[in-house]
């Protein structure tokens, strides 16, 4: 090894140590950290703690708060996520046959993106309101009955799921856009002399399969961010009307720094992890193919 | 009508549908910002206008709520966290781009371990750490657990490998420093994903509640999102629902008016996954 590789590997460190220590300082080690907390019953405040090995793990089936938490975030998952992820597709692909009109609505579907969701939850509660919102106004314009989204158990969750996927249609619709664009030409004319001429022939022949890889990834980005939803529960309903609303982190969040429970938040972050980290991987590993175009 | 001239009608149906979904919060916000208490409370479906509750509404968002301070928070949080970011992921990605040390793999692998950790896992210790530290409250909190990004390291890396090693042989005969290459060199050509990346670190900073929720309690020290979750949940907030749309509105504002001049750096750096 000559003197400049040498050097060269020098500099490298040198370059690579901020990032690397903090990486492992603020994000690595305080993640081990969690997994040890999990397994004890430590309380922020209390002088000591015991190990208490997977009891708080076993809270996350038995505890009916918490089972009914994870039990409300699958179910906004299954009812956010295929919506948002098929309606982004159609959308792509109408917004794609229309050129210059498209990018007109292409940048109204976006807005969501970048407005601050705390801001636009407070909104949508003031359009959702039952004396004067504008929803509420249209529903009795048209003869139904008012509703009160937020407030009535039965429909509190599926009125979040509303706002989830009014949040993240655009980005999904953002991703097909993109992978549309990468999809060859020739292929349709290929497709169009084998005789798929219509719409449809179209798509399931060109469009669908060279999608796929897209797909995959809108689909893993979509479960983690439903999963993580946050916002519009801390700000809108609490987890209320009477639970009906709380999902895994908002329980999470509580049970760390509202009751200092650190074992089961540890727990519940854990379960968090695991179920992120696995999507992730399936994310990564697309990644590491040079992504899916 | 052609077949042809139906299916477009329905497409632009769809289309404006949906545009009309999407926009409705944001016509409800901007509409109750202008309005008078009691135009908002008579149930008109879009309040009239005026311009004293207009005035009324952004000055009591400005000054009791209080916006101006919440938004130069904001301001400087994102900004020394994008500027951190960037300063720390840059010379680590040109080093896992270029330079053979010895750490190499292990920091990269470290790197695609920390992609998969979502901020919600090592909050619990970080928390506890800067309780202990006595600085909750405090901007070093707001800031300190984001200024390594392991989406900005990754991201750098991936712009950094397919760069010319003449061109860095070349600087080095001229007597550049490696620094020097990494500041003069690779930065500048690297400025889309620069760009792209302050972008959505912006986005996600300044729109974050999770973790300014966790170490902020003080009205002083708070962002626009929690700031205004902590004013709609006061009862003030029931007799200025005008207030709180027009906090919503300034808080909001700054962002989309970025997202339509720059949408197009923007939409590239958020599909950075779909075309690498």
């Amino acid at each position: 090894m000559n003197a400049t590789e040498r050097q060269r590997r020098r500099v490298g460190t040198a370059l690579a140590l901020p990032a690397g220590t903090l990486l492992a300082v603020l994000l690595l080690l305080p993640s081990i950290g969690v997994l040890s907390f999990s397994l004890t019953d430590y309380q922020f405040g209390m002088p000591g703690f015991d190990w208490v090995g997977l009891a708080n793990y076993a809270k996350l089936f038995t505890d009916p708060d918490i089972r009914r938490s994870l039990f409300n975030t699958l179910l906004y998952v299954v009812m956010v996520a295929p919506l948002s992820i098929f309606a982004a597709l159609a959308l792509a692909i109408l917004i794609e046959g229309e050129g210059r009109l498209g990018s007109v609505f292409q940048t109204i579907y976006f807005l969501p993106i970048t407005a601050t969701l705390v801001a636009m939850a407070t909104a949508w509660e003031v359009a959702l309101h039952p004396t004067f919102g504008m929803v509420n106004a249209a529903l009795s314009a048209f003869g139904f009955a008012k509703v009160r989204f937020l407030s009535d158990p039965d429909t509190a969750l599926a009125t979040l799921a509303v706002i989830g996927v009014w949040k993240i249609l655009g980005y999904n619709t953002l991703l097909f856009l993109a992978g549309l664009a990468t999809i060859d030409r020739d292929l349709y004319e290929a497709a169009a002399i084998d005789g798929a001429d219509g719409g449809w022939g179209r798509f399931t022949l060109v469009t669908w399969p060279q999608l796929a890889p897209v797909t995959l990834f809108v689909t893993v980005i979509t479960l983690i961010r439903c999963f993580s939803e946050f916002e519009t529960v801390a700000v809108l309903t609490n987890g209320g009307p009477s639970g009906a609303t709380d999902m895994i982190l908002f329980t999470l969040y509580q049970q760390a720094f509202r009751y200092f429970d650190i074992g089961v938040a540890s727990a519940l972050a854990v379960a968090f992890l695991l179920f992120v980290a696995l999507l992730s991987i399936v994310q990564v590993s697309l990644f590491e193919r040079g992504g899916a175009a | 009508m052609t077949r042809r001239d139906l299916s477009r009608l329905a497409t632009r149906t769809v289309l404006v549908l949906v545009a009309i979904i999407t926009l409705m919060p944001f016509v409800e916000m901007l509409a109750v910002s202008f309005a008078s208490k009691s135009e908002v409370y008579t149930g008109a479906v879009l309040p009239m206008p005026s311009l004293a509750a207009t005035i009324a509404n952004y000055g009591y968002a400005i000054r009791e709520v209080p916006l101006l301070r919440y938004l130069a928070n904001g301001a400087f949080v994102c900004g020394m966290i994008v500027l951190l970011q960037v300063l720390i992921a840059a010379p680590a990605g040109y080093a896992l781009a270029k330079l053979p040390f010895r750490g190499r793999p292990i920091l990269f692998g470290a790197v695609i371990v920390a992609l998969m950790i979502p901020l919600q896992v090592p909050a619990i210790p970080l928390y506890l750490a800067i309780a202990y530290a006595g600085l909750l409250n405090s901007y070093t909190a707001l800031i300190l657990p984001f200024v390594v990004s392991a989406f900005g390291i990754f991201l750098f890396r991936q712009f950094f490998v397919s760069y010319p090693d003449e061109v860095l042989e070349a600087a080095r005969l001229d007597g550049f420093s490696e620094l020097a290459i990494v500041w003069r060199l690779m930065l500048p050509a690297a400025r889309p994903a620069v760009m792209a990346f302050a972008m959505i670190s912006i986005i996600v900073h300044w729109n974050d509640l999770y973790w300014p929720l966790v170490v902020v309690t003080k009205t002083s020290m708070m962002t626009p999102p929690i700031g205004l979750m902590e004013f709609r949940s006061s009862g003030d907030s029931t007799g200025h629902i005008g207030a709180l749309m027009a906090g919503g509105v300034i808080a909001t504002a700054p962002l989309v008016a970025c997202f339509l001049i720059l949408q197009r750096h923007l939409v590239r750096g958020l599909s950075f996954g779909v075309r690498t």
